[in-house]
């Protein structure tokens, strides 16, 4: 295929994507577009995790914990300062990439496992923290939002950000800067050795990563007109990595998937078990989830290895091209 | 401020040294498995609520200590099982894809306990009295000691069985070479799937030690998980001795920072963790006992 016949290929998808967007809301119910928004908020988080595990190869278990920073920073200013809720969100990516740049200063020296130590510290300690920092969080009491919004105005604005960041983690990806962080993923000797300083870029990444949080997390708190510290517990910092990893890591289209698996995968578990079950099953209750989630990870995890046929390797061949291709 | 006094602080150290014995026999059950296959198990924590409630059923049919050990067995039985069928497969691949295969294991498993034994509190019988016996005007409370002497006496048991047995023997040599130990004729994947059970065992003893004092619920280990994680680090991911002095000392350290630093109180003893790890990293990456290791390409 000629180059130009794919590229307007590509924009014509792009464009039909961009009007069933659009259009989605008005042909579907209320709450199914409540829950889209939900799904475009943690596409966001996931885009830039992506950035940092899937392109710069750091795991962090603590995604969760940067969101809460973004949505505590917007329940701070919205409630106690009166600005306007949506206004916040930007000041909250960058607050919470400048805490992700600092963080990412002790991480730059934590390789691979102990930087999944860290950040699941981070993850698990954050809550209490804001619990004891009442002065500014209200402790477990939680903030309130005022303001009132539409889910189809919550749509319009999770999903208007989303692609706007979707373009510009392409942008990043696409560029030096994220041949960079690939070279430091797939070897940070061999790359330090081509004069990339790996402590640099590696907070940079994190920068990155922690900003996009920040804006999932600002979001999340203007749809639930609420945050307290339990609205950002360890489990949805797992699950992002999870969604992160069903995506594919290192692939940008694939993360859609990952965010609709784990916005709708949940809410749907006990109906989904149900089915499949051979057995009469209670399946109403609130492990459900948590077994269907975990069960899907550990079978991909291991099947993709054996090159498992069809659907599964479709949905994860970028995970297993990253994940299996190269030396431990 | 709280006066100072020493029977007090006596109080603390001990309370603190059994909590510490916790933290250290589940950070040593991290360290089991990280020497042998380098990889850091975050389902740890989950494998060990999940013994406990196995023990909190089996304590409804039988008293407490034939309980303990029939859960001890059925955690090294379901230990080698998981390392055989999970674990095996991923031997060879990479971090990433290990770390969110233990992630998986952790969703799983905790999801699991809250489904067969429902998410609400339940109280779980302590093996020892809760009431204080007087050492030389110090007031100790029976179960502080009991809990010190049970991971102590277990940690002693697993050094005479590495020292002293052949298997033992084995599974070191595993953990130093792999490679070289097949080659002298150990059953290298068996060793690997004995460290696994001895590790699940090492969980659920710290999971029934710990349960009395926090209650029983699917989310019991969590933070239990963090101490152990930076007591293991403190000590040095690969050394056994260093998990069990790192969690003794971080047991002792957090309770005396909750009494005596009023701005820590009870709420920030994980951030205390999670500063423990950052500091240890930071400052010294190999802990006070781990060996320093050169980066390869």
């Amino acid at each position: 295929m000629s180059g130009r016949l794919a590229w307007s290929l590509r924009l014509a998808a792009v464009g039909v994507a961009a009007a069933v967007a659009a259009a989605l809301p008005f042909l579907t119910s209320d709450f199914l577009s409540f829950q889209l928004a939900r799904m475009g908020i943690f596409l966001i988080a996931i885009m830039g995790l992506n950035i940092l595990t899937g392109y710069t190869g750091q795991i962090s278990i603590g995604h969760g914990a940067f969101m809460s920073i973004g949505g505590y920073t917007t329940a701070v200013l919205a409630s106690q300062h009166g600005v306007a809720d949506y206004w916040t969100v930007p000041l909250a990516g960058l607050l919470t990439g400048l805490v992700g740049l600092a963080f990412g200063v002790p991480a730059l020296r934590l390789a691979g496992l102990y930087l999944a130590l860290a950040t699941f510290g981070v993850a698990v300690a954050t809550p209490s923290i804001e619990k004891r920092w009442e002065g500014l969080t209200k402790g477990s009491t939680g903030i309130s939002l005022l303001s009132f919004h539409s889910n189809h105005w919550l749509y319009g604005l999770t999903w208007a950000l989303a692609a706007g960041l979707f373009v510009l983690a392409w942008l990043i990806v696409r560029s030096r800067l994220g041949r960079t962080f690939k070279a430091l993923r797939d070897s940070e000797v061999a790359a330090s050795a081509m004069g990339v300083n790996p402590a640099f870029y590696k907070t940079l990444a994190f920068g990155i990563s922690a900003f996009y949080a920040g804006i999932a997390g600002a979001l999340y708190t203007i749809q639930n007109a609420y945050v307290s510290p339990d609205t950002f517990p360890i489990t949805l910092s797992l699950y992002l990595l999870i969604g992160a990893v069903i995506g594919g890591l290192g692939s940008m289209a694939g993360l859609l998937a990952g965010a609709a698996f784990v916005e709708f995968v949940p809410i749907h578990a006990s109906g989904i078990v149900a089915a499949i079950s051979p057995f009469d099953l209670n399946t109403k209750s609130a492990g459900v989830p948590s077994v269907l989630l975990g069960l899907v990870v550990v079978v991909l995890v291991l099947a993709l290895p054996d090159g498992a046929a069809g659907l599964l390797r479709r949905v994860g061949s970028p995970l297993t091209r990253r994940l299996y291709s190269r030396p431990p | 401020m709280l006066a100072f006094t020493f029977s007090q602080l006596a109080q603390q150290v001990v309370s603190g040294l059994a909590s510490g014995g916790i933290y250290g026999s589940l950070a040593l059950a991290i360290v089991l498995i990280y020497r042998s296959t380098r990889v850091v198990n975050f389902a740890q924590g989950e494998m060990a609520t999940f013994t406990t409630f196995i023990a909190w059923s089996l304590m409804h049919h039988m008293s407490y200590w034939p309980a303990f050990v029939l859960t001890l067995l059925i955690a090294f039985g379901g230990g080698v099982a998981l390392e055989r069928v999970v674990i095996r497969p991923v031997e060879r691949a990479p971090v990433l894809s290990v770390v969110i295969l233990s992630i998986g294991l952790l969703i799983l498993v905790n999801g699991l306990s809250s489904w067969i034994w429902g998410s609400d509190v339940k109280s779980f019988p302590s093996a020892f009295s809760t009431r204080p016996i007087r050492v030389g005007g110090v007031a100790f409370s029976i179960q502080d000691l009991g809990v010190i002497g049970v991971s102590l006496g277990a940690v002693a048991l697993l050094a005479l069985f590495f020292r002293f047995t052949k298997v033992g023997l084995a599974m070191r040599a595993v953990a130093l070479n792999p490679g070289e130990s097949e080659l002298v004729g150990v059953r290298v994947g068996w060793m690997l799937a004995l460290g696994w059970g001895l590790a699940a065992a090492l969980g659920a003893l710290s999971g029934m030690m710990v349960a009395p004092s926090v209650f029983l619920e699917p989310n019991m280990m969590l933070s239990v998980l963090l101490y152990a994680f930076a007591a293991a680090v403190l000590g040095g991911l690969d050394s056994p001795l260093g998990a069990v002095v790192g969690g003794l000392t971080l047991g002792v350290v957090l309770n005396l920072a909750g009494t005596y630093v009023g701005f820590v109180g009870s709420e920030l003893r994980l951030a205390v963790g999670l500063a423990v790890i950052l500091a240890v990293l930071l400052v010294r990456p190999a802990g006070l006992f781990g060996r320093t290791v050169a980066r390869k390409v």
